[in-house]
């Protein structure tokens, strides 16, 4: 294939409408990646005034009120409106068709409507920061958020609604372009493991993001009418708003960390130049983890009031669910065992993605457990355990596969020494910042407070260090990748020397991808002839 | 919902793989419809097994005649809606016309009747919130049920209106002389979206009219 064409995505119409107006997956892609950088930023901006105020222990910065929308505005933001769409919107949406040797997805016109559906929720939720802002918490918890809170849920809630369809209908579009339109001889065991995860994800954004649609329209109903759905006083019942929001958001988690982990199974797999470890087991702890994850959304209600039965339950599933990741973990540590490795800057991400989402998962079983729960509940030990999971596994494997398919989307390389360089730093940074949250939380020190007593200073003096370290970090991509965009050396079609489609067609790609369908003869990751170290 | 107005779409091989795509595409969304439903049920589930006297109550308050009535309505329109689509695999352009006029119709029936239930309630003080005037044993539980007769009868009832929005369009394409013969795709797909209504309905009538009329 030709390494430069001269008819590219990005260089194949003009103007402002061509892009706005587009059906190509690529540039819808590209629309993605620019509102959420400007997303993560805001939410990041959010997160800073959170660490600022804890540098002391006393609330020197800000009120209770302010502090209280404050990690409100992080939370909607940082999950509604950067990570569940993250590694979908602007990788799977790149790279789903071209992976599968398809000309664009399914529906490529629904595929447009879901960003538009994407920015008017988004807009419409962070307008709130300027006309009374938010105070419930990302969770929207009754009955304060439908009858007591005098913020302005109404626009939070139905942002958040509105973008849920948006990821509905990424999910669909995915899932029947996965069924229908693979090129010839990819059978589904030939399928990069990037596609089994999206698959996986699509399932979950189909499933329950109506779900959680139905829970907020409930609350907002409520709000709106004065009327007592959630409301004790006519019978109604907080905890079953509880149920129904984290039948969904939990999944959401799954949405939030299986694109990701198929990111690492691409690039640990190209760095390693081996086939990944027990493929089969890889692809069905895919499904195996969204199913499981729609079984466990009560550990988040062990001590709402749930019945003791229930909470047994929940917990034993919980534990099932470590299963299939440790299934991951193992097989992604076992591809490594003799492989021929290159510690570029994707494989950094994905080996910190390793290693943080280890620590998350395994502090994921501590709060599994009933009695270490109780006493861990609305601790710090939960923002560190959700942290390492949210921002150490999914913003890691985002980075890390903006950095793998970098050249393919721009068709530019960036300075290989800074983006390793920015990889320590995150990582660095990172730990710094939530490992010692861990311990503050296992002192006892609660969330969601802009006081605390002095002794914890210490911890959240090195907290608030990391969190400086870290926003340092995220700083340096966007300054090299777009410096790339301009002055970076042009890239050829394959930089990596990576099996896979996309990287049989040239950077950036043409606007229908191939020119003629590809037929597959052969597995994914075929790196060496004779592999014996697979499955 | 996709919209395959016949011609092959660029991203498709053939006709046959972009049929199917969107057959697949329309029973994901109806999948997705079901879980937003199912979501208003379990919550009616909950509630009724927690105030089991109210529910009974409020649903010796609806009018089951109408409803009745409705209900053979509506079965009605998913009838002339199937024909419709036969029609439309056979070319006959006279019968899709009559059908998906009746279809159209037969919803309208549908809406007039429920408004006049509505405005029934509401002369009644069974509406919640503040035109909640009724006055009788357990207010309260009374008006959560009502509460959820209105947010999932309301909820069927915007469903009803996106789908007689949609039969329109396929009024004026029919008239424009497409979704004739291997065009007939959007009609096969409104119509698994008329039945999903339908069926939502099905549940809907019993739930609500039904339980408390028996013993």
């Amino acid at each position: 294939m030709s390494t430069h064409s001269a008819a590219s995505y990005l260089n194949a119409s003009h103007g402002i409408a061509s892009w706005l107006f587009t059906r190509d997956h690529k540039r819808i892609a590209l629309l993605y990646l620019i509102s959420l950088s400007l997303f993560f930023a805001l939410g990041g901006m959010f997160a800073g005034a959170i660490r600022l105020e804890l540098l002391t222990p006393k609330g020197n910065l800000m009120s209770d009120a302010t502090y209280n929308k404050m990690f409100t505005l992080h939370g909607v933001v940082m999950i509604f409106f950067f990570l569940i769409p993250s590694v979908p919107a602007v990788l799977g949406n790149f790279l789903v068709p071209l992976m599968i040797g398809a000309r664009d997805l399914a529906f490529p016109k629904l595929n447009l409507l879901s960003w538009y559906l994407y920015m008017a929720g988004a807009l419409l939720a962070v307008t709130v920061a300027v006309t009374g802002g938010v105070d419930t918490g990302w969770t929207f918890y009754t009955p304060y958020s439908s009858t007591y809170s005098n913020t302005n849920v109404m626009a939070t809630a139905a942002g958040a609604f509105i973008a849920g369809f948006s990821s509905i209908l990424t999910g669909l579009n995915f899932i029947v372009t996965i069924h229908k339109m693979r090129a010839p001889g990819l059978t589904w065991f030939r399928l990069p493991l990037f596609i089994w995860a999206h698959y996986a994800t699509a399932l979950i954004q189909v499933l329950a993001t109506p779900v959680v649609a139905i829970a907020l329209l409930l609350v907002m109903l409520e709000r709106g009418f004065g009327v007592g759905i959630f409301d004790p006083k006519l019978g109604g019942d907080p905890l079953l708003f509880q149920h129904l929001f984290w039948f969904y958001s939990h999944p959401a988690v799954y949405i939030m960390i299986l694109p990701s982990m198929g990111v690492v199974s691409e690039i640990i797999a190209a760095f390693s130049r081996k086939r990944i470890f027990g493929y089969d087991f890889v692809a069905f702890s895919s499904l195996a983890i969204a199913l499981l994850g729609f079984l466990v959304w009560g550990h988040h209600m062990f001590v709402s009031g749930q019945s003791m039965y229930a909470g047994l339950v929940f917990s034993v599933l919980s534990f099932l669910v470590a299963v299939p990741s440790a299934v991951k973990v193992f097989n992604w540590t076992a591809t490594l065992y003799r492989g021929s490795i290159s510690f570029d800057a994707p494989m950094l991400y994905a080996l910190g993605f390793i290693g943080l989402f280890t620590i998350g998962g395994l502090t994921g079983l501590f709060l599994a457990t009933l009695g270490v729960d109780v006493h861990v509940h609305d601790t710090y030990f939960v923002v560190a355990h959700f942290h390492y999971i949210m921002v150490g596994g999914a913003l890691f494997g985002y980075l890390g596969g903006l950095h793998y398919w970098w050249p393919k989307l721009t068709g530019r390389l960036y300075p290989h020494t800074w983006a390793r360089l920015a990889a320590a730093i995150i990582f660095l940074g990172f730990n710094l910042t939530f490992f010692p949250q861990f311990l503050l939380g296992y002192l006892g020190m609660p969330r969601r407070y802009h006081v605390y007593p002095e002794e914890f200073q210490v911890l959240n003096v090195f907290s608030t260090a990391g969190a400086s370290v870290l926003g340092i970090g995220y700083l340096m991509p966007l300054i090299y990748l777009l410096w790339s965009l301009r002055s970076g050396a042009k890239a050829d079609s394959n930089p990596w020397n990576a099996k896979g489609l996309e990287w049989q067609v040239s950077s950036p790609p043409p606007v229908h991808n191939f020119d003629q369908v590809p037929t597959v003869t052969e597995e994914a990751y075929a790196y060496a002839p004779a592999d014996k170290g697979g499955s | 919902m996709p919209e395959p107005h016949g011609a092959l779409a660029q991203q498709f091989e053939d006709l046959e793989q972009q049929h199917e795509s969107a057959t697949l595409g329309m029973w994901l969304f109806l999948i997705t419809e079901i879980m937003f439903f199912g979501g208003l049920f379990a919550a009616y589930a909950v509630y009724r097994s927690t105030h089991p006297e109210a529910w009974h109550n409020g649903s010796r308050h609806l009018d089951v005649v109408m409803g009745g009535i409705n209900t053979a309505v509506l079965i009605s329109s998913s009838l002339t809606m199937a024909l419709a689509v036969r029609a439309a695999q056979l070319s006959k352009k006279t019968a899709l016309l009559a059908n998906l006029a009746l279809t159209i119709a037969f919803g309208a029936v549908f809406l007039g009747i429920k408004a006049i239930e509505y405005h029934h309630k509401l002369e009644a003080g069974l509406v919640p919130g503040r035109f909640f005037t009724y006055v009788g044993p357990d207010l309260d539980h009374l008006q959560l049920f009502f509460l959820f007769y209105f947010i999932m009868t309301g909820m069927h009832a915007f469903h009803m209106v996106v789908g007689l929005v949609v039969l329109a369009v396929l009024v004026v394409m029919t008239l424009k002389g497409r979704l004739l013969g291997d065009f007939y795709k959007p009609v096969e797909l409104t119509g698994l979206y008329w039945h999903f209504v339908d069926v939502v309905w099905i549940f809907l009538f019993p739930l609500l009219y039904l339980i408390g009329r028996h013993g």
